[in-house]
């Protein structure tokens, strides 16, 4: 895992000399780079996405993103890109799918159970006044 | 000796928990108090002088530095401050735990002395408490010793983690364990009212104002850990959705729906299982918190004491506490009474919606924080489960408490009072549209959720001025004065906390340049230009201090520090603030780096936050209204009991309902 890991950030980190700084770019696609890092976990630092985490590999993932976006992937195709490397944990939104099924379905169930309940010691005064 | 003699009183309290469950078990069934209900006190008077010495010792281990007891050795040093080491018996896992365990025992000291007035249910909450004790004392005895010794003693400490050795960092854990702990009072007289068959009113009246101290207690807790988050780690951040995070915001949210649900059940008797459930439960979810973080199951930015065989007493104890409670609940449920029903623009309709929206809440982060762990246990490929979840599944039910939170306190009880409800709406109602158009103007390309957080927050801060002008002056008396104000504070200070979270997602600049002195960045309609780095060491830590004057819209000098601690072997980055009525310039420094043009630069990070006072001021107002409340609270039930005092003895005079 860590030899892979290096490997990994060995690419990386060849493939992005020319930008070792976090430079911007331009409008449209920087937006679209930021909302993306928001979304990828810093694998380094549990739980802080990359755009908010100061560590260097952050850093180096950053500039991964915005060299993609740069080069007109679209945010999906960068995705898939990050999973491949560093495995779904990268993701920090869970994607739908069976295995990830109940934490989508668990607020609406929750909701429903609690309308339902709710909805139940309410109408026990009608049935009281009838 | 000094450690044995702590070793000794922790085996002393423990004991004395098991007989204050006892004592106060046989003291339940005999009228009047009795020789065993006498016992019974003086076990949990034995339990909290024994518990309070040993950490009274424990502090006086780290001040003298005995490298020689374990827990000292991991969590302290010779070089740190005098402070942070009296702070470190509270800072690591033993410690921690003792302090858990002290807060127990005075929590059951506090039910046997002020706890609920009828005798039968005062002792079975205490012998209930005590057993809730035993289970703690049990595993600080035998598993995680705060005087177990090391041999051969090391010479130096480990220091306690740096990031940790901060003023607020003194005070959050104690108000945190106030609240976790606290909520065990409430699961107390739950399983103490179920036991002894008592209806729902009677209980949610006697763990009413438990519940509020302990969620009072719990919101200042986290409120300082946020507000620690945000200066200290160095990026701005506030609230993460980090599991540890989530350990104490579930018990927060299941306490705010239960301090609300109290209130419906002790007037009116709606929800009376509901609110006995919730009582159960929130406490559950304090120790499945202390699980998640002592047990180190879910490693994370908190993830500080890790023992994994620790985590198998903390499961063993959450399972004890709740195959006893919901037993109890699924057998005598029945006993304490049906609500009394209400129509959908009652009060009651409200508060059953608040609680909807807060459980689901709390059901939301429970499934988030723990479905990866199951996934994992399960063998598939590893899940992270993060803030853009939360934000799309926790927020729109907290947008929705928010649209409903101004309007509750204006409807009456039972009957649909819609119309009227309206009518003492009708200003707020006209601000709604006002702020939407300002909150749009204000945050012109703002995105979404910040322009209707902001129109929300003004929205429920003018609903609880409307609330203060309609229902201060209308009460009858001091305590029940003290209550509208109470809620009125607190309810705004959500409006705020709102205004500042709308504030946060609003996406403010955040900038990262490598500068050498002399050398400028802009930010915010402010220059910050960096005049130099020099040395400027502390008593335990190395630091390069940057300086830098700013100009514009605000002027001055920030000093950020990079400081490196030998003794944990760790850099950490102390923040420097500028704080105006419109925000923060939040300014950091980090490593030196080579730059595009080949020239060595010291990274700073400068970021805005506008508003960012009000979250800290409506954490403040939500903490002195729950007090006020709870002050009014007891000033009242002392009122109504020397009524009926004196009403007993024949002179009845009508008392005004809360």
């Amino acid at each position: 895992m860590i030899a892979r890991l290096a490997v990994i950030l060995a690419l990386i980190l060849a493939s992005s000399s020319a930008m070792a700084e976090d430079v911007m770019l331009p409008g449209e696609q920087e937006a679209e780079a930021q909302a993306l890092m928001r979304e990828i976990r810093c694998m380094v630092c549990s739980g802080e996405s990359i755009l908010d985490s100061g560590a260097p590999m952050a850093r180096d993932m950053r500039v991964f993103v915005r060299e993609q976006i740069a080069e007109g992937a679209d945010a999906e195709g960068v995705r898939q890109a990050l999973v491949e490397r560093f495995g779904h944990e990268v993701l920090l939104r869970p994607p739908m799918e069976g295995r990830t099924a109940p934490l989508w379905i668990a607020p609406v169930a929750f909701v429903l159970l609690g309308g339902v309940l709710l909805f139940t010691a309410m109408r026990r005064t009608s049935r009281k006044k009838s | 000796m000094i450690a044995e003699i702590g070793r000794f009183l922790v085996a002393l309290a423990l004991i004395a928990s098991i007989a204050q469950t006892v004592l106060a078990f046989l003291a339940a069934n005999r009228k009047g108090v009795g020789p065993f209900a006498r016992a019974g006190l003086s076990a949990a008077e034995m339990a909290v002088a024994s518990a309070g010495a040993g950490f009274i010792l424990l502090i006086a281990l780290f001040i003298q530095s005995d490298f020689s007891i374990a827990y000292v050795a991991a969590n302290s040093h010779v070089d740190k401050p005098l402070a942070y080491k009296i702070a470190a018996a509270w800072g690591g896992h033993e410690g921690s735990m003792l302090l858990w365990c002290l807060m127990l025992a005075v929590f059951g000291l506090g039910l046997a002395r002020i706890g609920p007035k009828e005798a039968g249910l005062r002792m079975r909450a205490v012998s209930f408490q005590g057993l809730l004790q035993s289970l703690f004392f049990a595993f600080l005895a035998f598993a995680s010793n705060p005087f177990d010794r090391i041999l051969p003693a090391p010479l130096q400490g480990q220091e306690l983690n740096p990031i940790l050795q901060d003023p607020a960092l003194v005070i959050h854990p104690p108000l945190l364990y106030v609240g976790y702990v606290g909520l065990s009072a409430s699961f107390a007289i739950a399983a103490a009212g179920l036991w002894q068959g008592s209806r729902g009113r009677e209980v949610a009246t006697a763990l009413r104002p438990w519940a509020l101290g302990a969620w009072t207690s719990l919101t200042a807790g986290i409120a300082l850990g946020a507000w620690w988050a945000y200066y200290e780690l160095g990026w701005g951040g506030w609230w993460f959705w980090d599991p540890v995070e989530n350990a104490s915001f579930m018990p927060w949210l299941l306490g705010a729906a239960l301090i609300h649900s109290a209130i419906a059940t002790e007037k009116r008797g709606a929800f009376p299982g509901w609110t006995v459930f919730l009582a159960l439960l929130a406490y559950i979810l304090s120790i499945l918190g202390a699980f998640l973080v002592r047990s180190g199951v879910i490693t994370s930015v908190h993830a500080f004491a890790l023992d994994p065989e620790r985590g198998v007493w903390i499961l063993g104890m959450l399972g004890i506490s709740a195959v006893a409670g919901f037993t109890l609940f699924a057998l005598r449920a029945g006993s304490l009474g049906e609500g009394d029903g209400f129509e959908p623009t009652s009060r009651e309709a409200f508060i059953g919606a608040n609680n909807l929206l807060l459980a689901a809440t709390a059901g939301v982060v429970f499934v988030g924080t723990l479905y990866p762990l199951f996934i994992e246990l399960s063998g598939g490929a590893t899940v992270s489960v993060g803030a853009p979840y939360f934000n799309a599944t926790a927020t729109p039910l907290l947008v929705l408490l928010l649209v409903l939170l101004p309007l509750a306190p204006f409807l009456p009880w039972v009957n649909g009072g819609a119309k009227a409800g309206v009518r003492q709406m009708r200003a707020a109602l006209l601000l709604l549209p006002v702020t939407l158009t300002g909150a749009v103007f204000i945050w012109f390309e703002a995105p979404v959720m910040a322009v209707i957080g902001g129109a929300l927050g003004v929205w429920v801060i003018a609903g609880a001025v409307m609330d203060t002008l309609r229902s201060v002056p209308s009460a009858q008396t001091g305590p029940l004065r003290a209550l509208a104000i109470g809620r009125a504070l607190a309810h705004a200070g959500v409006g705020f906390i709102a205004l500042g979270a709308a504030a946060d997602a609003s996406r403010p600049p955040d900038i990262h340049v490598a500068l050498v002195p002399g050398e400028q960045m802009q930010i915010a309609g402010r220059t910050l230009e960096l005049q130099d780095i020099r040395r400027a060491d502390g008593p335990n830590y190395l630091a390069d201090r940057a300086e830098l004057t700013v100009s514009g819209a605000s002027s001055g000098t920030v000093m950020p520090e990079r400081r490196y601690y030998p003794g944990a072997d760790q850099h950490t980055r102390e923040v420097a603030l500028k704080s105006r009525l419109s925000g923060d310039l939040y300014v950091s420094v980090g490593e030196p780096r080579p730059r595009g043009d080949g020239v060595v630069g010291y990274e700073i990070r400068a970021a805005f936050h506008p508003l960012i006072w009000a979250l800290g001021l409506g954490a403040l107002m939500v903490v002195v209204g729950g007090l006020t409340a709870l002050g009014g609270r007891l000033a009242n039930q002392r009122r109504m009991f020397q009524r009926r005092e004196l009403s007993s003895t024949g002179k009845a005079t009508p008392e005004p309902a809360e």
